[in-house]
């Protein structure tokens, strides 16, 4: 079992011809993802990497019925993007592009929410389902199939994580980047319900930063419905207040946002609170035994 | 990006949002001038820097004639200002603004930002203008009335409403004045792709009218492709060089106080990478993101920015390669070595995509200096020591 996508999963692919999305099409089509197609405007009719190529993503459900669609477009069109993802009737948009207009994120993603769309990033890696489907930009070879659920803000974090879940001889269910942009889609409150309803997951990973207060509501939600073993690291500690920490959403403004009071509030209500990445590993295997 | 006064005083009244008269300058006699012109017979002389607090410092003057004018501009004009929201080396004035006096019956606070818990921006007023507002929520929170806007529907009466009613405007004409203030200001904070607009104070003048004596505006930097106007108000000069230079190849950097230097992949990942220097016993000397897209010339870019500092001991780059690939990391720093004389030692930990091909390439290169580490914990403990050693 795992959260949100499986080797079963219809994936079409939003810049599907340009060259990051077609590199990490190709990729992802390596790991075994089942892309179905993609979207690239008149361009449809082609066939690129062996897949049928569509002018909308309208045209590409109908056809394939893929519910997935990994996006890739340039950030001055993701905000369209979405929304056409949304009105085309699919379930779950992956936005990993970086740089997207704040205010077009707003609009797409109430647009998203209308029409019953969940997304996930934009800026982040993706999601992936241990060796059944990768939808994003993460090095595939290191998810090895396991019982550890891993959500976080940040990609190289996820690899970090993954890697010493690895070591430390478990290995991941489905690891989930929800990205550092100041509005993103499915976060933890959303994402920490699904692993504790997985049979598999046996442990999540949440791996946060500074700026906003989205671990501070998880821990509200944790003390209320989760009841397997959650580890969480914190970026940020060492982070300069009112300084944008390469992600856009990563500032701590005033006294707001710190990493102190985010693994305050994890640790309160007995989260696994660990302060360096370098920990992680280590952590999993004390909660796993 | 943040702006000057003056640029968002601009921007105002272009959108017909009431301010005072001013004008830029960057000299004395332009000062002068510039007051002249104004008429006065009041005339206030306000520093421009990117960061509040300027009055406080001693930044905001007011002149009561023209010879008080020139002996406020002369006096502030060069001066370096530490305010609460610089460090504690200041920032230098190279620009005034000087402005008609304003009739001031009372001051109020007015921002828009954007609420990312609600996903949508927040107007915030308060009857305490001229206050510091963060001071204003934590001891009478009570005083500060938030109204979120969906952009989807936009400025509406009963926004307006709310927001008259709220700070406690009574008079219909003067209601009609704040609601036309705000309903200006939210449009052009959306049409400008705005992050935050600040207005402390917002001043009732004896004739009802409400200005804005002061502005403070940033923007979101990812939406600066789509405004020129917006982008060509940059003022360099008012950031940090270094940050500037990196930015130019792609880097992400903030300098920091510490000893050891960090080049790392990914925004979270290098934040990680300055906290387990810091659990290690180690002080981090800057943050470095080196993107998605690092080659030799970024990275030895890198190691460049990274050297300026004279207080940097050792550097840890902590790459895990997913978009980045290793072995162009260790090409990044075998080039880097050639360009640029790395005189402290460099603690190496690469994993990920081609890693091994990486540390072959390292190997056979055999650089003096380079200390090769097997994880993230290894490798920032190998930094620590070395920053000791030095």
């Amino acid at each position: 079992m795992s959260i949100l996508v499986n080797k079963d999963t219809k994936v079409i692919v939003q810049g599907f011809t340009g060259k990051e999305g077609s590199f990490h099409a190709e990729q992802c089509i390596d790991y075994g993802t089942n892309i179905v197609g993609g979207v690239t405007p008149n361009k449809g009719g082609q066939t690129h990497l062996g897949k049928p190529v569509f002018n909308t993503v309208s045209d590409a459900v109908k056809t394939t019925g893929a519910t997935v669609s990994m996006i890739f477009v340039p950030p001055a069109f993701v905000g369209d993007a979405v929304m056409e993802a949304a009105e085309a009737g699919i379930e779950l948009a992956v936005i990993i592009t970086e740089g997207a207009p704040v205010k077009d994120m707003q609009m797409a993603k109430a647009h998203a929410v209308k029409h019953g769309m969940k997304t996930l990033g934009p800026n982040c890696p993706g999601i992936i389902t241990a060796e059944e489907c990768k939808i994003g930009i993460m090095p595939g070879m290191i998810f090895k199939k396991g019982n550890v659920g891993l959500i976080s803000k940040s990609g190289t974090l996820t690899y970090e994580g993954t890697n010493q879940v690895v070591k430390a001889g478990y290995g991941i269910t489905t690891a989930v980047g929800i990205g550092g942009d100041p509005i993103i889609g499915l976060s933890y409150n959303q994402l920490l319900p699904m692993f504790e309803a997985d049979p598999d997951t046996e442990c999540i990973v949440m791996i946060g930063e500074i700026g906003g207060d989205l671990e501070i509501q998880a821990a509200k939600l944790i003390k209320e419905q989760i009841t397997k073993p959650v580890v969480a690291f914190i970026a940020g500690q060492t982070a300069p207040k009112g300084k944008t920490m390469g992600h856009a959403g990563a500032i701590v403004s005033g006294s707001a946002g710190t990493a102190k009071e985010k693994m305050d509030a994890l640790e309160a209500v007995g989260v696994k609170v660990v302060v360096s990445p370098a920990e992680i590993g280590k952590a999993v295997k004390e909660l796993l035994g | 990006m943040n702006i000057h006064e003056y640029q968002a005083k601009q921007i105002f009244q272009k959108y017909g949002v009431p301010t005072p008269k001013g004008i830029m300058v960057e000299s004395v006699d332009a000062a002068v001038e510039a007051a002249k012109e104004l008429g006065g017979p009041i005339w206030v002389v306000k520093a421009q820097i990117h960061a509040g607090g300027r009055g406080l410092g001693g930044g905001v003057k007011l002149a009561k004639s023209l010879d008080e004018v020139r002996e406020l501009a002369d006096e502030i004009l060069g001066m370096t200002l530490v305010t609460h929201q610089t460090d504690a080396a200041g920032k230098l004035v190279q620009k005034l603004y000087i402005e008609d006096g304003a009739d001031i019956k009372d001051e109020f606070y007015l921002s828009v930002v954007l609420d990312r818990k609600l996903e949508m921006p927040l107007i915030m007023a308060s009857t305490e203008g001229g206050m510091n507002i963060e001071d204003v929520a934590e001891n009478t929170p009570e005083k500060i009335i938030t109204i979120p806007v969906d952009p989807a529907i936009g400025f509406q009466g009963f926004h307006g409403r709310e927001l008259a009613f709220g700070l406690g405007i009574t008079d219909k004409a003067e209601q009609k004045n704040i609601i036309q203030f705000a309903q200006k200001l939210f449009k052009l904070y959306m049409e400008n792709d705005a992050e935050m607009i600040e207005i402390n104070p917002l001043v009732r003048t004896g004739s009802g009218e409400f200005l804005a004596l002061d502005g403070k505006m940033g923007f979101d930097n990812s939406a600066l492709g789509r405004q020129p106007e917006i982008a060509a108000m940059r003022d360099l000069s008012e950031e940090d060089p270094d940050e500037v230079e990196a930015a130019k190849y792609g880097l992400s950097y903030v300098a920091l106080d510490g000893e050891i230097g960090c080049m790392v992949n990914g925004a979270g990942l290098a934040m990680g990478t300055m906290d387990t220097i810091n659990y290690m016993g180690g002080t981090p000397a800057n943050f470095l993101d080196v993107g998605g897209s690092a080659n030799a010339e970024t990275v030895a870019k890198g190691f460049e920015i990274i050297l300026k500092n004279p207080n940097v001991k050792a550097i840890f780059v902590n790459i895990f390669g997913g978009i980045v690939r290793c072995d162009r990391i260790a090409n990044g720093i075998i080039e880097a070595t050639k360009i640029t004389d790395v005189n402290v030692p460099v603690i190496v930990r690469l994993d990920g995509t081609n890693a091994p091909e990486a540390s072959e390439i390292l190997n056979k290169a055999n650089i003096a200096n380079l200390i090769v580490a097997d994880d993230l914990g290894d490798g920032a403990a190998k930094s620590v020591a070395a920053a000791k050693q030095a």
